[in-house]
């Protein structure tokens, strides 16, 4: 009895602990080696890493997440160099025999005299040109991601900007910034991003045709053929369709949240202390209320590869021969339900994703509770002192 | 009693007025407070809860937040003899005075710490703030702050976070922080007053060692008598947004004048006296929003009389360095 109890107090390191374990201390080693002793006086910072990967390891959905996470992101990396044809192979050879084929098929092409000239292999089927339907979603992955986290990484610190100034000047600055989301926010997201993803294109367009530079750094960051650049403006004016309906939210909740977090103590205390406004924002008020808006994010990649899914299906994304997961759907439509796999893989492509990053964000929530650390790590030291 | 008229001033308040503007009307919290304070006393504000002790210690710096608006008076802090005025500095000036020679100690000591950074960080961001260390040293300082408050063990505790500290540790940081770049007038807003009775006797001490090792100036509020008489040189009396009497200690407690101090004094319980019921002052603190007419204390004062409700008392001198604001002593 005795025992049974104190063996649910204390914390067993698993295999997954002993790998989140060797994975920080070698992110140590390295830190270290650039910059001698780091990981002597960054020895509680350490501690609390791994702190941190025991309690997400204690979450078998955050683990699940994680996986489809890691899936997604290394897919939409290496995707594109690992699938098995380019999205542009079959588009100027004609071999009808593959066209619309289904899944698990193997397409043999003989020529007239009934010599095998080439096999094709199509796990997943083909579409209407005939293209590998696996290569596609191989492709597309990188187009969501790319797109998450382009719209990410600048839609949201300009939300979080907004806010923080609104939330704690106040005055007229708030009145103006919060009556500009305000209008932003009276519009519907996805109708305003049509409205926007409609009309930048053609104002995209020649700029990204005319410059070299641009052509070749986006056709890397979409894994596309530079011939297709005209195709990148689309794309383009969906990222930044998306950008600007998103980042209101965010002006919300950190005005919000900011507004609340300026009446701690600490904050008069620091300015009591003479530290400065600009510090006194981004090292007191903002890594106080940023956890729920990390939460946020994580559950909003997903939104996000839906929202530019759910504008490429409505045509406004990518255009042919380009692919997005929302594109091929767009194409497959028209042939559902008899040419199901069309619709079926891009779609389920698409809900692991979104899924993986919201049980990611679920779970990041508990992890970046201090309370939930601490009482992990008062197990694991109870463990080694049983050890002992 | 000391000859305060030999001493240097270091800060001088001249009638200071600050107003909140609410939806209920204006709140006139502080309605022309004087006082001065000289070099190496320990100047007490003491009052009931509401009087405007707390309003006057944050208008010293600038640190009223809207609603509140400092709408009238002079706050004169003697910098090397020469006087500069607190309230005609830009925010940036004034950034630099506050936490390097005006530093400030709040009364919750929890609330005052953020909770994400260690107390080393926080006790070495104040003089990283004021360029006088860069993190590698103030971080080794924060060591030897810690050790200054009367902190066990201070190389471990210099990493902990706030939540791993009792209360009373708490405010020996907050103290710490305060202390971190040697200011030369430290405002100490009820330090005592969340934390229990065997802890604050520790503080106070640690206070007045401090104040002796430093060479501080202190500016003390509380509206607890026995910290008054334990701690102050010199103390100010607020009722209602004003100072009603301010002497030296020694003035207040054998000649209290004015009937709130003296109210106030007898509503102090005696442990060695066995008492059926304490004393009380009847009424409560008036609305600031419509403040009495004349004496703002005439609706509670026991000695009322004629001019009472109609024209305010002036601070009158009785005797030295004794001011009191009461129509009975005015002849």
């Amino acid at each position: 009895m005795g025992s049974s109890i104190a063996s649910k107090e204390t914390y067993e390191k698993k295999i997954l602990d002993r790998f989140s374990d060797k994975l920080v201390d070698s992110i140590t080693n390295l830190i270290d080696k650039v910059k001698p002793g780091w990981s002597e006086r960054n020895k509680s910072k350490v501690d609390e890493w791994k702190l941190m990967f025991y309690a997400f390891n204690r979450s078998p959905p955050g683990i699940i997440g994680a996986i489809l996470i890691i899936s997604f992101i290394l897919i939409g990396l290496f995707g594109p160099y690992v699938a098995p044809y380019s999205y542009r192979e079959f588009l100027y050879i004609e071999y009808p025999d593959t066209y619309l084929v289904p899944p698990g098929s193997t397409v043999t092409i003989t020529n007239k005299q009934g010599d095998i000239v080439k096999v094709f292999n199509f796990p997943l089927g083909t579409d209407k040109y005939g293209r590998d339907l696996l290569s596609l979603i191989l492709y597309g992955a990188r187009v969501s991601l790319i797109v998450s986290l382009i719209v990410i990484l600048l839609g949201v610190p300009v939300g979080i900007l907004l806010g923080l100034v609104a939330g704690y000047f106040g005055g007229k600055v708030d009145e103006v910034i919060m009556r500009i989301t305000d209008i932003f926010l009276a519009f519907p997201a996805l109708i305003l991003a049509i409205a926007f993803a409609s009309v930048l294109p053609e104002r995209i367009r020649p700029i990204i045709i005319q410059s070299g530079i641009l052509k070749q750094v986006f056709s890397v960051f979409f894994a596309a053929d530079v011939r297709d650049a005209a195709n990148f403006a689309p794309i383009l004016s969906v990222i930044l369709a998306i950008i600007l309906v998103w980042w209101p939210p965010y002006t919300r909740i950190i005005r919000g949240s900011v507004l609340s977090a300026k009446e701690n103590l600490y904050v008069e205390a620091a300015k009591a202390l003479g530290v400065s406004t600009w510090k006194i924002l981004f090292k007191h008020i903002l890594p106080n209320i940023i956890s729920p808006v990390l939460v946020l994010i994580t559950l909003d990649i997903g939104s996000v590869i839906l929202m530019e899914a759910s504008l490429s299906f409505l045509g406004l994304g990518a255009q042919d021969p380009m692919v997005d997961w929302g594109k091929i759907v767009y194409d497959g439509a028209q042939y559902f339900p008899d040419r199901w796999w069309l619709v079926i893989f891009p779609g389920l492509a698409t809900f692991l994703a979104v899924l993986g990053w919201n049980l990611i964000g679920d779970t990041l929530r508990d992890v970046l509770d201090p309370r939930t650390r601490r009482s992990i790590e008062f197990k694991v030291k109870r463990g080694k002192a049983e050890e002992k | 009693m000391k000859t305060l008229g030999l001493k240097r001033k270091i800060l001088e308040v001249k009638d200071l007025h600050v107003h909140f503007y609410t939806y209920a009307g204006v709140v006139k919290a502080i309605s022309g407070v004087s006082f001065e304070i000289y070099e190496g006393e320990t100047f007490c504000l003491v009052g009931e809860t509401g009087c405007g002790k707390s309003v006057t210690s944050r208008a010293i710096t600038k640190l009223i937040e809207s609603p509140g608006k400092i709408v009238k008076g002079q706050v004169l802090f003697y910098r090397d003899g020469s006087p500069i005025d607190l309230l005609k500095l830009s925010d940036e000036e004034l950034r630099r005075i506050r936490g390097r020679e005006i530093a400030y100690i709040f009364q919750d000591p929890t609330a005052a710490l953020d909770p994400l950074y260690s107390v080393g960080y926080q006790i070495a961001e104040t003089m990283v703030a004021h360029n006088t260390a860069t993190w590698k040293e103030a971080f080794r300082r924060a060591v030897d702050i810690l050790k200054s408050v009367l902190i066990p063990d201070p190389e471990k505790r210099v990493k902990n976070y706030p939540h791993e500290l009792s209360g009373g540790m708490k405010q020996r940081v907050v103290i710490g922080i305060s202390l971190s770049n040697k200011p030369k007038l430290l405002i100490a807003d009820e330090p005592t007053t969340a934390v229990d009775v065997t802890i604050q006797a520790q503080i106070l001490d640690l206070l007045r060692k401090l104040r002796q090792e430093e060479k501080m100036t202190l500016l003390l509020i509380t509206h607890n008598m026995g910290v008054v008489a334990e701690m102050c040189d010199r103390v100010a009396v607020m009722y209602a947004g004003k100072i009603v009497e301010i002497g030296t200690v020694h003035q207040i407690f054998k000649n209290p004048q004015h009937p709130y101090t003296k109210g106030l004094l007898r509503a102090v319980p005696n442990p060695l006296i066995k008492i059926e019921k304490l004393e009380s002052i009847p009424g409560t603190v008036p609305n600031l929003i419509f403040p009495p007419s004349g004496c703002r204390f005439h609706p509670r004062c026991p000695y009322r009389f004629d001019p009472c409700d109609k024209k305010e008392p002036p601070l009158i001198e009785v005797e030295e360095g004794h001011k009191v604001a009461c129509w009975l002593y005015v002849k």
